[in-house]
């Protein structure tokens, strides 16, 4: 059954506890990260961040506005990363979601290079591509995932996906009849659908600048291509690319072993 | 609180003042989202800066920080001006119809009521509060004027001292456009029609001032006038900023007081057990010397009550809070120090001084979780630990899941709290620790000592190793004839005869069942109104809501039957009850008490029996007056001769700017970030909490960062007549400098976490803050005072 996060943008106060539980749970050591003039941190996400909160500051209305939105793997249907893996070390789960096999990752950093929202990191150490994994171990033992189970406000609520289609309509008449018209829901159709669903309460409008998000988010180019021209060919190369690693390896172990 | 956290859900109209509640009590955001999903709310945040809060708010009011009572006097104004107020609760619940003295007068020009003095002692004023009384007939009872249209009845009194806090003079004090704060008064001002339920929140952005107390005064009276005391969704609600602070305060941390909220019986008045209770309030504080009894008899157990007594210290008529402790040691008066779960080095006012004083110290132990700075002030930047002799004793506490015990939260529920895991190391619970320190102590004055009697005879029976369940039966009370397990059912079984013990009568009912007690009690409300009397006990005698007589109207009607909390059923001749009743219902002998009888009195623990919109019970005056903050960028528009609060002591020379010093040009105001927990002791260790929030920061406008050349991130040095300080730029759009008196005037904030040990360090914050407190509880005046800040190159 698909199962889904509906992210409330309305009820989020950007506290990040889901931050934190993400970390704890998939024990992921912490960054070593500055102050850099926003409360957003880290910069970016990597190996060890899966899931952050974008603090955005802009003017709308003739009104400041401080939104805070939780981002990370948005566990897309239309997946580039699945669509790039030479090795078929990702694809969708029995839940929809989308998850990297690291046994069969090759470390090529194609699918972090592809990424339509820029949250898969490369793990240079293990050579192996990361990224929030929508807590598959939580979530098979019928547990909700670490960040839902963390949210104080009832911001990250999760279930069955038609389910939680059903409430992110029902959250939306809400608040347009609270006056919120231009609120939207995000994720529904966006790339065949995210399983991380999104209620936006200022409109999807300069959706980039309020919530970190992409308007209309696509598949680059250059993964259509991969994936229409070389998945043929797909087993030769990654045979190419496993041999050209090996001679690699052993060339560097000599060099170790000399110096 | 006199109210809960569940209960947010039943507000019609939200008001956050003087706190960040989405920064600070994340967990309020989730029943104030059911309010507004399930109610419609609305949420107003008063605030300088965007906040969490503000940004999540319906309407957001930035006001200069340090004009609170402007607003709230303001808002006072506009009620009474466009007649908001609930007028039948107003005329029955509150005082307004009291005449009040004809020697009350107040001088216009100095801000002064009737019966101000000089105080030496203190560098201050203080006040006779003779006349702040009421005009009483031949039989010595209250004359009263139910039209509320005599002059000298306190509406009329109220009416006329707010009439000059108009939106026009509002603006310029505040600096917040009129058209804001007529929103807001108006939207919060709606709440006073009968059946509409408005709640205002607060936090230290309150009480941080000279005036702190007068401003919960005028919260206090904007919503008696509005009806919104004793109703499910309304409320004076004080978010305490620790999961226990409220337990804390009630076992008497402070020292004015003693448990249970009993104050502390001090040299001159209270000479023997008989002055004491010849102080007795009305009231149900009536019942005073039961509790006091008790309280003896639970601490001594052996000896006579009047003898007992002369056992308790005794305050000496100076002033022992944080702000005294520390002047006594800068002056070598104070020989050790014990600081307990306490890092005043980085949360004290002018910290960097007090870092200093306590060299003055012999010897100081400190008890945390991790070495923090109090325990290494002698490794401060700048310090030289050779000429430090002060004796440094560090005991490794356990973590709140590494103990057990009761916490008690904002909402007076007290719930109880297993160990989760063991702590590490030699690290103790706090129990063991004072348990072992006690004892200790007690053996050293087996031989002897000034005063061994309140040490040897004192009750410590909590076993070898201090069980916290027998400390909790102590708390809750039992029948001393028979014996500790003969548990009272509640403080209302207490006596003065000395036969029941009780340690704290306010938490009396809340461990009186050693097998199954109910701070222990785990049920959820299935339906109902958030009440959910079954999940662990809140003080007094489990009633979530107190004042809840004022949930009805005289007759006993509900104002609103849907979340009403008591009502007379007509029919059934029968009070109906949702919560414990805060009034008397049912006279000992079982029968039912009409409703008329508890409408004149709705207000139990006040001599009058009703809402005290005028009082004689604070410091500084019967009204919340406007006062600057200590330190002020401008003079005081409504007061003329007035600066800060005439009656706040002044504690050292030249430790405060004048008025508009133009070498401290900026507002500064000081808060926390979700992320770190005061001092940041404990946050500053956690790695993943540093990786959020790893520095320092300082918060201002694009405006200012401009005029400053300043860039996000660059280093900015932070200048205040007690010291300077660095810290990163945070150059934000949710500061905006405001207009004051017709001048633009910037401010700055900055979060106050960071220290020089632990993982993540940082400068720390205090060191610009002053060491002025208020002139009621001496809390210092952390939220405004001014800086100078320049970028450094």
């Amino acid at each position: 059954m698909k199962k889904t996060m509906l992210i409330d943008n309305s009820k989020c106060i950007g506290c990040r506890a889901c931050q934190v539980a993400c970390k704890q749970w998939n024990q992921l050591p912490a960054e070593n990260t500055q102050f850099n003039g926003t409360y957003e941190n880290p910069s970016r996400f990597s190996p060890i961040t899966w899931t952050k909160i974008a603090f955005r500051e802009y003017e709308s209305d003739g009104k400041d506005r401080w939104t805070f939105t939780k981002l990370g793997c948005m566990h897309c249907t239309d997946a580039a990363c699945i669509k790039v893996c030479p090795a078929s070390a990702i694809s969708h789960t029995e839940y929809g979601t989308v998850k990297i096999d690291q046994n069969k990752c090759i470390g090529c950093n194609y699918c972090a290079a592809n990424c339509t929202f820029n949250v898969i990191g490369f793990d240079q150490a293990a050579n192996v591509a990361r990224k929030c994994t929508f807590c598959y171990d939580r979530v098979s033992a019928g547990m909700s995932p670490a960040c839902a189970k963390a949210c104080p406000t009832g911001a990250i609520t999760y279930g069955g996906r038609s389910e939680m289609i059903d409430l992110a309509k029902r959250r939306l008449a809400a608040l347009r009849k609270a006056g919120n018209s231009k609120a939207v829901v995000y994720g529904l159709e966006e790339l065949d659908g995210l399983a991380m669903m999104y209620i936006l309460k200022d409109g999807l409008d300069g959706a980039e600048a309020k919530y970190g998000l992409p308007e209309n988010p696509r598949i680059r180019t250059a993964a259509h291509i991969w994936d229409l021209v070389f998945k043929p060919v797909r087993a030769a190369v990654v045979l190419a690319m496993v041999f050209a690693l090996w001679i690699n390896k052993s060339e560097s172990t000599k060099e170790t072993n000399n110096s | 609180m006199t109210n809960h956290w569940i209960d947010y859900q039943n507000s019609d109209v939200i008001m956050n003042i003087g706190g960040n509640t989405a920064e600070n009590h994340p967990i309020s955001m989730r029943w104030i989202e059911k309010a507004r999903a399930t109610r419609g709310a609305k949420l107003i945040a008063v605030d300088p800066r965007v906040s969490r809060t503000a940004a999540m708010a319906d309407l957001h009011v930035p006001i200069r920080p340090g004009t609170n009572t402007a607003y709230l006097g303001g808002m006072i104004n506009y009620t009474l001006e466009n007649k908001l107020y609930h007028e039948e609760y107003v005329q029955y619940y509150t005082n307004a119809t009291y005449l009040v003295n004809e020697g009350f007068t107040f001088d216009e020009e100095n801000c002064y009521f009737s019966g101000i003095e000089d105080d030496p002692a203190r560098k201050a004023k203080k006040y006779n509060r003779s006349t702040w009384s009421y005009q009483k007939d031949a039989e010595g009872n209250v004359i009263k004027d139910p039209t509320m249209e005599d002059p000298r009845c306190v509406f009329q009194l109220m009416k006329q001292f707010y009439a000059k806090y108009t939106l026009e003079m509002i603006e310029k004090i505040t600096g917040c456009p009129r058209e804001t704060l007529e929103e807001s008064y108006k939207l919060f001002g709606g709440t006073g029609q009968a059946g509409k339920a408005g709640n205002i929140l607060y936090a230290m952005g309150i009480t941080q001032f000279t005036h702190g107390a007068q401003n919960v005064r005028a919260i206090a009276i904007v919503q008696l006038l509005l009806g919104n005391m004793g109703i499910a969704g309304g409320g004076v609600n004080a978010q305490r900023g620790q999961s226990n602070v409220q337990g804390s305060t009630d076992m008497a941390m402070l020292y004015h007081i003693i448990p249970g909220y009993m104050p502390c019986p001090s040299q001159g008045p209270h000479a023997t057990l008989e002055d004491y209770n010849a102080t007795t309030p009305g009231g149900y504080w009536a019942n005073r010397p039961k509790f006091l009894a008790s309280l003896l008899r639970a601490w001594y157990p052996g000896v006579e009550l009047a003898d007992a007594y002369h056992y308790l210290p005794k305050l000496d008529g100076r002033d022992h809070s944080h702000i005294g402790m520390y002047k006594y040691t800068s002056e070598g008066e104070v020989e050790g120090m014990i600081c307990w779960a306490d890092n005043p080095a980085v949360t004290g006012p002018s910290a960097g001084h007090k870092r200093h004083y306590q060299a003055n110290l012999k010897w100081l132990v400190s008890v945390d979780i991790f070495e923090n700075e109090t325990a290494s002030f002698w490794k401060a930047p700048g310090t030289d630990p050779k000429e430090i002799a002060t004796e440094v004793f560090i005991l490794p506490a356990a973590a709140a899941y590494e103990r057990e015990g009761t916490k008690s939260n904002s909402g007076r529920w007290i719930q109880w709290q297993y160990k989760a895991q063991q702590a590490p190391g030699e690290c103790k619970p706090d129990l063991w620790i004072v348990d072992k320190l006690f004892k200790a102590v007690r053996e050293e004055y087996k031989s002897g000592g000034a005063f061994p009697d309140p040490i040897l005879k004192i009750n410590w029976d909590y076993g070898d190793e201090a069980d916290p369940n027998l400390v909790a039966m102590e708390l809750n009370g039992y029948d001393h004839t028979k014996g500790r397990d003969a548990l009272l059912t509640n403080f209302t079984q207490l006596k003065d005869d000395g036969t029941t013990a009780c340690g704290n009568w306010v938490y009396s009912g809340y461990y009186n069942n050693a097998a199954n007690p109910p701070c222990k009690s785990r049920i959820k409300e299935t339906e109902g109104i958030g009440l959910n009397s079954q999940w662990s006990f809140a003080w007094p005698l489990n009633r979530r809501i107190v004042y809840n007589r004022c949930s009805s109207d005289p007759a006993g009607k509900p104002w609103n039957a849907a979340t009403a909390l008591v009502w007379w059923d007509e029919v059934a001749g029968e009070w109906v009850r949702r919560d414990v009743p805060d009034f008397g219902w049912r006279s000992p002998e079982g029968e039912t008490i009409p409703p008329e009888v508890s409408a004149v009195k709705p207000f139990i623990m006040t001599g009058e029996g009703q809402g005290r919109l005028f009082t004689d019970g604070v410091n500084d005056g019967p009204f919340p007056a406007h006062f600057e903050p200590a330190e002020s960028p401008t003079a005081n528009l409504l007061y003329p001769k007035a600066t800060y609060n005439p009656v706040s002591q002044r504690w050292y020379e030249d430790h405060t700017c004048e008025t508009g010093d133009p070498n401290f040009p900026y507002v500064i105001t000081t808060y926390r970030v979700t992320e770190h927990y005061q001092s940041g002791i404990m946050t500053r260790n956690t790695p993943w909490l540093n990786e959020l929030m790893p520095e320092l920061f300082i918060e201002l406008s694009l405006d200012l960062a401009d005029e400053l050349n300043i860039k996000n991130g660059d280093m900015v040095s932070i200048e205040t007549k007690r010291g300077q300080i660095e810290a990163k730029a945070c150059v934000t759009s949710r500061l905006k400098p405001m207009t004051v008196n017709g001048r633009k005037q910037h401010f700055v904030g900055m979060p106050f976490h960071w220290g020089f040990m632990g993982m993540a360090k940082g400068a720390v914050t205090n060191d610009l803050s002053p060491s002025v407190g208020d002139a009621n509880t001496t809390i210092p005046e952390y939220k405004a005072f001014l800086c100078n800040i320049r970028k450094v190159v």
